[in-house]
C-alpha cells in the first residue's frame, strides 16, 4: 500500500485545527459546516506513507503533526490561458493616444 | 488540551499580545473612549530620519517616480478642454520584496532583532507576509506567516498562493489556512509557541514606517516640478497605507494636498464566508476590507490600531474590478510597467479622478506591486471563469461582485464612485458609543472623536447631540 517516503523528505502534512462544530461563533453559516484546515510543510521525521501521521521539522524547527499529504509539494498556480476580454485594451487605447480618434 | 479550546487561546490573547509586541497599550488611555494617538506614536514608534535610516540599511524606499505620460495623455483625450491632471506613480514595486510592504515591515524587524526576539510572526494573505520575511532574513531573524489561502474544497485563491511562494522563498515558514476568522487564533498560538514578535501590520512601528512614502513624493515633487501634488490617491484596504502616507506628507508639509482613498467594489461579498472566499478577484484594496477598517480600527489584532485612516481620508472613491484589470492592461500596454493588480487599484480611480482636474494640477499614485503568475489579470481572470463568474466586456457599472467582472468596452466607462464619507463617520461613531456603552462625552473624549472623524469639536458635539442624542459635559 504505497510507496515508502523516506526520512528527511520534503513534505506537506494536513490538520483539522477546528473541528466544524467548534467554529467561532461569528462565522456565516456556511464557514460553520466546515472545520478550519491547516497545511504547511516541512522535513519529514522518519520514514512513512501517504495517508500516515507523521511529525516534520519546519524552517524555523518546530515540530507540527498531521496528516502527510504531498512529497516535494508544488506551485501549481499560474497565468492560464489567455483572455480574450483583455486583448482589445492594448491596440484600443494606443489608437486612441496616436490618432485623434476618442 | 481545554487551555487551546478556541474560547481559552482568545481569553488569553491581551496577555499573549502585550509579551509578542512589548507596547502597553493602556498607558496612551485617556478619556472613556480615547487614547492619545500622536502620543502613542512618538512614544512607541521612531522618528522620521531614525526610519529612514533603518530602511536604508534594509534597501527599503527611495523609489522610482515616474510621471504617467501616456495614460495622462490617454485620461486628456477623453476630458473636457483644458482638464486632465498630470499622473504620477510612485513604483513600489521596486522594494526589496516587490511592494511598499517592505517600508511596513521594516520598522517592525528592526525593532524585533534590536530588543532580542528570536523571530517574527505575521498573519497576512497580502504581499506583507513577503516583505516581513525578506526584512526579517536581512536581519538574520526567522519568520512565520500565516495565511488564509483556500475554501473547503481545497482549491486556494492564485495570488494568495503566489504570495505564498514568495515568503517561502524567502526562507519563511507558511502556515495555509483555509477560509475564517479563527486564523487569529493560530496566529496567537503560535506567538504562545515561539516567543516570536508580532510583526502586525497595526502597530506604530508598521505604520511609522509608511510615513517616508509620503515624505518621498511630497520632497521629489517639489524638486522636480517644484509644487506640492494637488491629491495623493491611496489603495485602501486596512488603513495603514494610507494612514503611514497621508502622516508622511504632513510631514513634509503638503498641508493642501487632497488625500483620496480608493477601494475595489466587492459589496455583498462576506469576507469571512467560504463560499464567497474564491468568489472574488481582489484579495486586498478592497471594500471587504476598506470599509470597516475605516469604520472600526480598533478591530485588528493589537488594542490600538496604529492605523485610523477616517483622520486623514478627504474623499474616498470606490472603482470596479473589471475597471482595474483594464488599467493594470493599459499600464503594460502603453507605459511599459507591468505591476498588479491589487495595487492598481487607485491608478484605475486616478485615470478618471484626474479627467475632472485641471491640466496644471498633479496627481500622485502611490505604490505599485510585483505581478507574476497567479498575481496577474489573466491568473484571475481564468480563476474567476473556473469558479462560474461571468467575465465579459461591457460597462463596468453593471458589475455585480461575486456575480461578474466586467472588462470596459472603452476607457471612458472607468468611472470613481463617491463614498459617502460622513456615512462612515456616523457608522465609526456609532460602534464608539456601542463599544463603551458612554452615556455622556466628556472633553477629552470630544476632542478624540473630533480628530478621529476629522471634524471640528463644534460639528462632532452637534453630531453627537443630533445623531445619538448624547451631551457633551465640561469644558
Amino acid at each position: 500500500m504505497g510507496e515508502v517516503i523516506k526520512a528527511g523528505s520534503w513534505v506537506q502534512i494536513y490538520q483539522v485545527i477546528l473541528p466544524a462544530g467548534k467554529r467561532a461563533p461569528q462565522v456565516p453559516e456556511d464557514t460553520k459546516k466546515v472545520p478550519l484546515e491547516l497545511k504547511a510543510k516541512g522535513f519529514l521525521q522518519e520514514d512513512a506513507k501517504l495517508g500516515d501521521t507523521v511529525e516534520i521539522k519546519t524552517v524555523t524547527n518546530r515540530i507540527l503533526k498531521g496528516e502527510l499529504i504531498e512529497v516535494n509539494p508544488s506551485y501549481e498556480h499560474k497565468f492560464g490561458k489567455m483572455i480574450p476580454e483583455l486583448l482589445q485594451i492594448g491596440p484600443q487605447i494606443r489608437k486612441i493616444i496616436r490618432d485623434k480618434e476618442v | 488540551m481545554a487551555a487551546n479550546d478556541y474560547g481559552e487561546v482568545m481569553a488569553r490573547k491581551n496577555e499573549i499580545m502585550k509579551k509578542a509586541v512589548g507596547i502597553d497599550y493602556e498607558r496612551f488611555a485617556t478619556g472613556k473612549i480615547g487614547f492619545d494617538y500622536e502620543r502613542m506614536m512618538s512614544e512607541v514608534g521612531y522618528k522620521l530620519d531614525e526610519i529612514i535610516k533603518i530602511q536604508s540599511e534594509t534597501a527599503v524606499g527611495k523609489t522610482p517616480f515616474i510621471e504617467l505620460k501616456n495614460i495622462t495623455k490617454l485620461a486628456r483625450k477623453l476630458a473636457p478642454e483644458g482638464k486632465g491632471a498630470r499622473i504620477f506613480l510612485k513604483d513600489e514595486a521596486a522594494n526589496p520584496s516587490g511592494s511598499y510592504k517592505a517600508r511596513r515591515a521594516s520598522v517592525s524587524v528592526y525593532h524585533a532583532q534590536k530588543e532580542g526576539y528570536p523571530g517574527v510572526v505575521a498573519a497576512t494573505s497580502g504581499n506583507y507576509g513577503a516583505a516581513v520575511a525578506s526584512q526579517a532574513v536581512m536581519r538574520n531573524l526567522e519568520t512565520i506567516i500565516v495565511q488564509e489561502v483556500f475554501d473547503s474544497r481545497g482549491v486556494g485563491q492564485p495570488e494568495i498562493l503566489e504570495k505564498g511562494r514568495k515568503c517561502e522563498a524567502y526562507g519563511a515558514e507558511v502556515l495555509q489556512l483555509s477560509v475564517g476568522p479563527e486564523l487569529f487564533y493560530t496566529f496567537l498560538r503560535v506567538l504562545e509557541d515561539t516567543g516570536y514578535f508580532n510583526a502586525s501590520l497595526y502597530t506604530p512601528f508598521g505604520i511609522a514606517g509608511v510615513e517616508p512614502l509620503g515624505y518621498e513624493i511630497v520632497e521629489e515633487l517639489k524638486e522636480r516640478e517644484n509644487k506640492e501634488p494637488d491629491a495623493v490617491i491611496i489603495t485602501h484596504a486596512g488603513g495603514g497605507n494610507l494612514t503611514g502616507t497621508a502622516r508622511g506628507i504632513l510631514k513634509a508639509g503638503a498641508k493642501d494636498t487632497k488625500i483620496i482613498a480608493s477601494s475595489v467594489d466587492l459589496s455583498g461579498l462576506h469576507m469571512a464566508s467560504d463560499h464567497d472566499f474564491n468568489r472574488k478577484s481582489f484579495t486586498t484594496g478592497h471594500t471587504g476590507f476598506g470599509v470597516p477598517f475605516a469604520t472600526w480600527p480598533d478591530r485588528a489584532d493589537v488594542p490600538r490600531n496604529a492605523a485610523r485612516a477616517l483622520r486623514y481620508m478627504d474623499e474616498y472613491v470606490t472603482v470596479k474590478q473589471g475597471e482595474v484589470f483594464y488599467i493594470t492592461e493599459a499600464l503594460a500596454q502603453i507605459e511599459g510597467m507591468e505591476r498588479g493588480p491589487a495595487g492598481n487599484t487607485s491608478l484605475a480611480a486616478a485615470f478618471d479622478l484626474a479627467q475632472k482636474m485641471d491640466e496644471d494640477q498633479i496627481i500622485v499614485v502611490q505604490e505599485t506591486e510585483y505581478t507574476g503568475a497567479g498575481k496577474h489579470p489573466m491568473a484571475q481572470l481564468n480563476f474567476a471563469k473556473e469558479n462560474g463568474i461571468d467575465v465579459r466586456n461591457g460597462d463596468p457599472k453593471e458589475e455585480k461582485a461575486g456575480k461578474s467582472v466586467i472588462i470596459p468596452e472603452h476607457p471612458s466607462q472607468i468611472k470613481a464612485i463617491d463614498v459617502d464619507l460622513d456615512k462612515l463617520k456616523l457608522s465609526y461613531l456609532s460602534k464608539v458609543i456601542e463599544d463603551t456603552n458612554v452615556k455622556e462625552i466628556n472633553q477629552v473624549d470630544l476632542e478624540f472623536l473630533a480628530d478621529e472623524i476629522n471634524k471640528s469639536k463644534k460639528a462632532t458635539e452637534e453630531i453627537l447631540k443630533r445623531e445619538f442624542n448624547l451631551a457633551v459635559v465640561g469644558g
